[in-house]
């Protein structure tokens, strides 16, 4: 106990930087199960080629730590535009091989659940044997650096250096962790007013609120359910680069814990409602932090898991209800 | 029905052809390599048993590919005694362990096995092997406890968990100087095995422990508490994707205490992971150090591309003890397992003789160090 | 087959296609209608037969389909297990509707129970351990679902997941459990020594019976697996005889009922919680008898052969089979376990194939490999309502 009390800042604080990934990967949880009501199994796999994304540009301009500033700030936009385009693109991609099909059939959502859980699978597994792909295409010299070691971590070589920025109770706030709150607390604002204000976003309330209506009304479904895959994508990819920055290191395989923690804090925050994705993300990071201090990390996740349920028994939808295509947000 | 039956004999004889070539790497290379006549050793297998595929795949290739270099040498070397390869490839799981090793030991060419690689699918799979007379030498499961099940068939060619932790725990008393040590486990057996023997032996210089979780990446309450510890050292019972992760972690919270791990973190892998924040970093083997087998080490980079990784070397020298066992006359189980109780040589990581237990006697444990993105020997640990 | 794959990509035609396929497709009714044509002791000597078949698998070893890679009896047992899970899960899953993601839970309270009692802490009867088991587990489907089945829909999905992690994390924690290094000697089943069946051998097309392969009946030893996958298929029909009668019971339509619309089921008068929450426990009762049944097979348990994945998996077989089918489940489960080590010789890539299966399956096989009777009644009227809506719109 007073282990948590003399290190309530530092706990709080890394468990914030923590639960600002959560709740950016949450999104697309939330933003695909407010449209379709569908659970995308595949999203961790979107997040996890956008890390891979950014790390190859890293690899491929090869920038050591301790540049110059316009130098850092230019790779690590970079590093951010490659992972949103990669997972974009690999949600769309998901999008039209692992839903349109069952979408159109209006095939129950128990068979969609396990279109994505293969292609979860699938996706998983080919970054795990990029190098023998490689080999396959017979380009495994010239793509060596970023094939190699396919099973393991991979390394992101971060051309910012973390540098404390101001010391509070006995805690040295770093850099990384300002830029990773703040980054995912604007893409949030950023992706309510998208909802509120934008056609698309209305469009994507509407769906969300009764499809067959929102059809009627002359919404193009399909384009709604593309533009809800994308952005959840986009928001993903951005995590995945605040992920590198803080954790320094991505493999085929981790996107799938956390995917399970993503999906937690979705569920937390109410599943389907944009700001309780972030909410539910940060509640999260926090619990585990200072559940992982009372009680020791092996009871981690143990906690995690607790919480869910006894959150879910007082509030059986969530902190903040199911509300994407409800009210005004 | 019958139709089927009769369209089905080519495809049947297709299948067949198709998963005989399956079974193993080997294959091949012997049947042109050698145009052996049948010689003494004709239809006879040393099988390597471990995770080829799956998370833990790493380890299981290492050791694949150091038995895979010691047949293939064998094999250029005595054209008249080809012996071969067979995979049993469990990914590491005591479940597909188990019919795997009924495949083993049910398969009459196979006379010797190097593996299991993991202390849990020994557990599992030792009663099969014990009971059915199949010698096995294990390169990687350290679990001590694996040697007191009175199983014949069980050797072990590196020194256990019980022979590391001790000098870990010296290396970090007596070299290190270390009043303050924090010890951190992974939960696995063999992760908390090591924790709990360092935990022990330093009994009144640790000043607090904690367990992670394989998989995990974010070990922030763990840094939070070794910091808020003032511990000089770090000791880490695990595997190198967790350490790396964890040094990398500590090195950005600003700790600096010395990073102490054992052989399961000696992987390029962790270096990989965790770039400059692994310099200094301590990793403490039952083994010597590559200088003392460069032959072996220049031999695996030619036929690999890389560096022989974590226990290639181990296996190497058990796949040779078979095969100098084969070599010598023992085809059969029952001679092959007797020659290994009596074996006495010169391996590439250490002089090879098995106890009554099946634990390998002179055990020398080495501390190594990274040093400019490189593990060297650093020297070697005395214990009392 | 080739026809929906031909035509995913053009338009309006997709949907038209479907419902070809699934015509096209194998045609279970010609078959089934065929077998119920015959006389009725024909059709129990072929019943028999096929019984038969199932029980000689392993000693057959027939070529194609025994797994050159590794032990044939062995892959048998844990295929029949996940028939077994199957079974199970099918009834909380494919009658009563209720996604549970954190089944391997109850499996690994079964297979606990058997070793902490019977090798850890005690040292019980195989006897005692295996009611003990499935009482176990029994109470705890009934202790996870008294308060998460009043949670809706999805909510239950993630809530399930959180307890088979649970689940496993306590294990591997706690001493008192084995932590990870696991559970060694966890008793067999009692054997009973009485006479030698000799296993064939083939060459080429034809086969030879080999006399020195031979299987002691009934020896549960660690060396041949025979036995346990015999073990495990008399379980598989008791519990296809149990199931049977449970679905054609009050509570088999009341699981209907409430799966199709909870609120309607509510207002008809069907007490819905109390049909859920016995669809947990007889879910949970043959999970765990599933679980202990592997625990005396493996005699040695960790952690590690529980993980969320399995769950996964499991749902993957159900749904793959055809939710609420008890003979598509079975073809699921066989699925889901067989091919992966039927074909090892691929190594690496056999997950990443399985992968690519699961993803052709749902989307070109989306009522699954044997859809339940009933949903295919259901169907047959959606599309003739489709039909005409479409002929009304033409119009």
């Amino acid at each position: 106990m007073s282990f948590l009390i003399d290190n309530f800042v530092e706990l709080t604080v890394t468990g914030l930087v923590l639960g600002a990934v959560y709740g950016l990967v949450a999104l697309g949880y939330t933003l695909v199960y407010g449209v379709l009501q569908l659970i995308n199994f595949a999203h961790s796999e979107v997040w996890m080629f956008g890390s891979f994304a950014a790390v190859w540009v890293t690899v491929a301009l090869g920038v050591a730590p301790g540049s110059a500033l316009p130098v850092v700030i230019g790779v690590l936009l970079l590093a951010l535009f490659a992972a949103m385009a990669v997972s974009g693109g690999v949600a769309l991609v998901l999008e039209r091989v692992a839903y349109r099909r069952l979408i159109r059939l209006d095939a129950p959502k128990l068979v969609a659940l396990i279109s994505a859980i293969g292609a979860s699978f699938a996706l998983a597994e080919f970054m795990g044997l990029r190098d023998r792909i490689a080999d396959f295409f017979g380009l495994r010299d010239t793509l060596d650096p970023y094939v190699r070691s396919a099973r393991d971590n991979t390394r992101f070589q971060n051309p910012l250096e973390t540098e404390g920025v101001f010391t509070v109770g006995g805690y040295t706030v770093s850099n990384v962790d300002i830029i990773i709150i703040v980054s995912a607390l604007l893409m949030m604002v950023a992706l309510d007013q998208f909802i509120r204000r934008t056609r698309i976003g209305s469009g994507i309330r509407a769906v969300a609120q009764d499809s067959e209506a929102a059809a009627l009304m002359g919404v193009n479904r399909n384009r709604v359910i593309r533009a809800t895959f994308l952005v959840g994508g986009i928001m993903a990819g951005a995590a995945a680069l605040l992920y590198l920055m803080r954790f320094g290191v991505t493999r085929w395989n981790a996107g799938f814990l956390l995917g399970v923690k993503a999906f937690t804090a979705a569920v937390l925050g109410g599943i389907g409602n944009v700001r309780g994705a972030l909410l539910g993300g940060f509640i999260l990071g926090l619990a585990e932090n200072y559940g992982s201090a009372l009680i020791g990390s092996e009871w981690r996740d143990v906690v995690a898991f607790l919480l869910l349920v006894v959150i879910l028994l007082f509030r059986p939808t969530g902190l903040l209800g199911e509300s994407l295509g409800r009210a005004r947000a | 029905m019958r139709f089927s039956v009769k369209t089905g004999a080519p495809l049947l004889a297709l299948a067949l052809a198709l998963s005989a070539c399956g079974t193993s790497g080997g294959d091949d290379e012997e049947a042109s390599g050698g145009g052996s006549e049948a010689g003494t050793c004709e239809d006879v297998a040393i099988g390597f048993f471990g995770a080829l595929t799956g998370s833990d795949a790493n380890l299981g290739i290492n050791i694949r590919n150091g038995v895979e270099l010691a047949v293939d040498q064998f094999n250029e070397e005595n054209a008249d005694c080809q012996v071969e390869l067979k995979e049993y490839d469990s990914q590491g799981a005591p479940d597909q362990a188990t019919g795997l090793a009924t495949q083993a030991v049910g398969d009459d060419t196979v006379i010797g096995l190097v593996g299991p690689a993991f202390s849990g699918e020994s557990d599992a799979v030792g009663p099969t092997f014990a009971e059915e007379g199949l010698p096995t030498i294990t390169a990687s499961a350290t679990n001590p406890a694996l040697a007191e099940n009175g199983w014949d068939t069980f050797q072990r060619i590196l020194g256990n968990d019980a022979s590391q932790g001790p000098a870990a725990a010296a290396y970090i008393g007596d070299v290190l100087k270390s009043e303050s040590v924090f010890v951190v486990d992974d939960a696995s057996a063999y992760g908390k095995g090591l924790a709990d023997i360092v935990n022990e032996s330093l009994a009144d210089a640790v000043v607090g422990q904690d367990t992670i979780q394989k998989g995990q990446t974010d070990f922030s309450a763990t840094v939070t508490a070794i910091r808020s510890a003032n511990a000089d050292a770090v000791f880490f019972g695990g595997y190198y994707a967790e350490a790396g992760l964890l040094v990398q972690q500590l090195r950005g919270a600003g700790v600096d205490a010395t990073f102490v791990a054992a052989d399961g973190v000696k992987d390029a892998g962790f270096i990989e992971a965790a770039g400059d924040a692994s310099e200094g970093a301590i990793i403490t083997c039952p083994c010597l150090p590559p200088e003392e087998s460069q032959a072996f080490a220049d031999d695996f980079e030619a036929a690999y591309g890389t560096a022989p990784g974590t226990y290639a070397a181990e296996a190497f020298d058990a796949a040779n003890v078979f095969l100098e066992g084969i070599l010598d006359g023992n085809t059969d189980r029952e001679s092959l397992l007797e020659w290994v109780n009596n074996y006495e040589g010169d391996g590439v990581t250490k002089s090879i003789k098995f106890d009554e237990s099946g634990e390998v006697e002179n055990i020398s444990v080495w501390a190594y160090k990274v040093e400019n993105g490189e593990i060297v020997a650093d020297q070697e640990i005395e214990t009392n | 087959m080739t026809q929906g794959k031909a035509s995913p990509d053009t338009g309006s035609g997709a949907a038209r296609s479907t419902t070809q396929t699934s015509r096209l497709g194998w045609d279970r009714g010609a078959l089934a209608r065929r077998v119920t044509a015959l006389p009725r002791p024909a059709k129990w000597a072929l019943i028999g037969l096929f019984v038969v078949f199932l029980y000689a698998l392993p000693l057959l070893e027939i070529p194609i389909l025994s797994t050159p890679d590794t032990d044939f009896g062995a892959v048998l047992f844990t295929v029949a297990s996940y028939v077994l899970v199957a079974l199970g899960l099918n009834i909380v899953l494919g009658y009563a509707g209720l996604l549970d993601l954190g089944y391997v839970g109850f499996y690994a309270i079964g297979a606990y129970t058997v070793a902490v009692f019977g090798s850890l802490q005690a040292q019980l009867s195989w006897w005692v351990l295996i009611p003990l088991a499935v009482l176990l587990t029994t109470i705890s489907g009934i202790l996870l679902g008294a308060p998460t089945l009043r949670v809706r829909g999805d909510y239950l999905a993630i809530v399930t997941l959180g307890f088979g992690e649970i689940i496993r994390l306590t294990a591997l924690n706690l001493e008192w459990l084995g932590a990870a290094k696991g559970i060694t000697g966890v008793p067999r089943p009692p054997s009973v020594e009485m006479f030698e069946i000799p296993h064939l051998q083939w060459e080429g097309a034809t086969a030879v019976i080999d006399l020195d392969d031979t299987t002691t009946f009934l020896v549960f030893g660690v060396a041949d697996q025979a036995p346990y996958y015999w073990l495990m298929l008399t379980v598989i029909f008791i519990v296809l005889g149990a199931d049977r009668m449970l679905r054609l019971s009050r509570i088999g339509r009341g699981w209907e009922a409430t799966r199709e619309d909870e609120d309607a089921a509510e207002l008809m008068g069907v007490p819905t919680f109390k049909f859920k929450l016995l669809a947990f426990a007889c879910g949970a009762f043959i999970g765990g008898l599933s679980g202990a049944l592997f625990a005396s097979r493996q005699g040695f348990i960790n952690p590690e052969s529980f993980l969320l994945i399995l769950s996964i998996l499991f749902v993957a077989a159900v749904v793959v089979g055809g939710a609420g089918n008890r003979y598509g489940v079975i073809l699921g489960a066989i699925v889901v376990a067989y091919l992966p080590e039927r074909f090892r010789g691929f190594e690496e890539w056999r997950l990443l194939v399985f992968g690519l299966a699961l993803l052709l399956l749902a989307n070109f096989r989306p009522q699954g490999l044997l859809p339940p009777r009933r949903a295919k009644r259901a169907q047959a009227v959606d599309e003739q309502l489709d039909a005409l809506e479409e002929g009304t719109a033409r119009a």
